[in-house]
């Protein structure tokens, strides 16, 4: 009998990025929350279609409606339809939270795995600046650092990135501390490649999925420190239809209209609840030490 | 080419300083297999590491030179010996399982190697990458250029490391235990391979192993550790068929021949002694069978004696 090479084991199966969708499609709270999710930005993005209103348009004689079927979620102080301003509100409190966090953790990968991967004095100097911003409670660096920019949704989105960097600094600098030490980092300097290229080519791919899973689980915590600056008046200014500005407002009507307060409350309890949900099962799927 | 003289090399831990190499004199000229054999421990891996530049922040070069081609190594700066590394010395290890970058094909870490030391063009280094491949047999260049190291086997993964070592070319190859992870038939195609690239491109090759099956088939020279010390050296026949050390002479005596699978296998009494704190004479002493009185106060030197190669014991100035 002849014997034919085996094509089998030369031809393995590459990894299929399908393959961990579906492993997230497997845990049913991430897809609760990825529905929710999917559910609340569809409808920020189609907020023109959805709503006949303008997020901003005053119409005094229709003041503090309860919801109804020409106003979903009433209407406010200056007669603003409530559900209007939620959509439009979305676009701002989830865009601004993930790009804030995209800035932190972009940031951090990069100062991180530099500090990891050289040691020494730079590593020092870097992780004794993170200390000491980590040292002060978030919101209150958030808050003071938001104050000093100026009052500004944007300036809320630098403050919240700057505050989150030293996370994902540590995160990245841990996962780099035992990168370098091993053989294909070691052979890749033997075969003379130069440190910065190792750092981008060879670490920063292999460290990066714990920032992911840093990363998504921050974004719901980014978008309840917007509305919480909003809230204390150093994020959003009105008439920005932003949730925390709104609850800011809102919450003196609670009594009389509760309509007011509750349903950007209830907007931003859900799209933060959605964003841990998804952050858990991502984390499932790329970190295989919390896998069960 | 290369030239190692007086090296010392130790480490500071918590516990103490650890003597790790111990006046460690040799040569390799040019096209030249040099092996080193000694048990783990002996300080084979730690003289390539100093070779390259590369030991860890707590060693200490105590004293020592390592000339590569009238270059002193150990007093180049880090830039200098980056311009060394790969393009004139490079290195295989001992686990191809993980010397290679696990979430980048195999055929873009070629390229990226080729790229650093040869000034060509993305298309020239893939072109050059496939006969890189092709030098080191891999069937279907193109194919595996294309998967990711966990997709190969051991053997192909060893091979593609060597390509990985040879993209220069180097002058000189160090190779850690390139074939003790791997089953015997996969170990004699990797020291053909070897073979056959100190043959066709005249790199010489340092080669560290525990196994004196390997050096007797590719080594011409061979230097025997112990303890941090080169204790025997010669030509591999000399070394292998005519040992002076007693050490070396209990090595080759603990082979297995093949012949009387009855026979237990002859084991060295005791242990390698604790290097803080080596003994003031011979390291062997406490475990050698022939040990004399001035071997445990003397530290014997490594010296020619009686028209033999080098060795370092009294037993044999009489």
């Amino acid at each position: 009998m002849e014997l034919q090479p085996q094509a089998e084991s030369v031809q393995a199966q590459p990894v299929k990025k399908s393959a961990l969708l579906y492993k997230l499609k497997k845990n049913k709270l991430t897809m609760v929350g990825a529905v929710i999710l999917g559910v609340i930005i569809l409808a920020a993005v189609f907020a023109p279609v959805l709503t006949p209103y303008n997020p901003n348009m005053i119409d005094a004689a229709n003041k503090f409606q309860g919801p109804s079927w020409s106003h979903w979620f009433g209407t406010d102080e200056v007669g603003r339809d409530i559900f209007t301003r939620i959509l439009y509100g979305a676009r701002l409190s989830l865009g601004l939270g993930i790009v804030a966090i995209l800035i932190a953790a972009g940031i951090g990968l990069v100062i991180g795995t530099i500090s990891g991967y050289f040691g020494g004095m730079i590593d020092q100097a870097i992780m004794r600046t993170m200390d000491m911003v980590l040292a002060f409670p978030t919101l209150i660096l958030a808050m003071a650092l938001a104050a000093a920019l100026g009052p500004s949704i944007q300036n809320a989105m630098i403050a919240i990135a700057l505050v989150k960097i030293p996370v994902y600094v540590r995160l990245a600098r841990s996962e780099t501390l035992s990168l370098r030490e091993s053989l294909f980092v070691k052979s890749a300097q033997t075969f003379g490649i130069r440190p910065f290229r190792i750092i981008r080519k060879h670490i920063m791919p292999n460290s990066v999925s714990p920032v992911i899973i840093q990363g998504t689980l921050d974004v719901g915590d980014a978008i309840l420190l917007i509305a919480t600056l909003g809230f204390l008046g150093l994020g959003a200014q009105p008439p920005a239809p932003e949730w925390g500005a709104m609850i800011s407002i809102g919450w003196k009507y609670l009594l009389d209209f509760w309509w007011y307060p509750t349903f950007p409350c209830l907007f931003l309890f859900l799209s933060a609840g959605a964003l841990n949900l998804i952050g858990d099962g991502v984390r499932d799927v790329l970190d295989p030490r919390s896998s069960r | 080419m290369l030239e190692v003289k007086d090296l010392h090399v130790n480490f500071q831990t918590f516990r103490g300083t650890i003597e790790a190499l111990k006046n460690i004199n040799f040569s390799i000229a040019e096209k030249e297999v040099v092996g080193i054999v000694g048990e783990s421990g002996s300080g084979k891996s730690i003289t390539a590491l100093t070779i390259l530049g590369l030991l860890e922040k707590n060693a200490d070069i105590a004293s020592g030179e390592i000339t590569y081609r009238g270059d002193n190594l150990l007093a180049l700066s880090k830039k200098e010996i980056q311009t060394i590394r790969g393009k004139k010395i490079a290195m295989v290890f001992q686990e191809p399982m993980t010397a290679l970058h696990p979430t980048m094909k195999v055929g873009e870490q070629l390229s990226e190697v080729i790229r650093r030391h040869r000034n060509v063009s993305r298309k020239e280094a893939k072109r050059l990458m496939l006969v890189a491949l092709n030098d080191v047999h891999i069937h279907q260049p193109e194919y595996v250029a294309k998967q990711y190291p966990f997709e190969l086997s051991g053997g192909m993964r060893q091979r593609i490391v060597i390509a990985l070592a040879m993209a220069a070319p180097p002058d000189l190859l160090i190779a850690d235990e390139p074939t003790t992870a791997l089953d015997v038939t996969i170990q004699h195609e990797i020291l053909q391979l070897m073979k056959e690239l100190n043959e066709k491109k005249g790199t010489s090759i340092l080669f560290i192993t525990h196994d004196l099956g390997v050096v007797s088939q590719i080594c011409n020279r061979t230097i025997v550790m112990y303890a941090g010390e080169v204790i025997e050296s010669g030509e591999t026949k000399d070394v292998l068929y005519t040992p002076q050390h007693p050490y070396t002479k209990a090595l080759i005596e603990a082979l297995p021949d093949g012949k009387n699978a009855n026979v237990p296998l002859k084991a060295i009494q005791g242990e390698v002694p604790n290097l803080m704190e080596r003994p003031i004479g011979c390291a062997f002493a406490s475990r050698c069978s022939h040990v004399m009185e001035t071997c445990k106060t003397n530290p014997p030197a490594l010296a020619h004696w009686q028209n033999q190669h080098d060795v370092a014991c009294w037993l044999e100035r009489g």
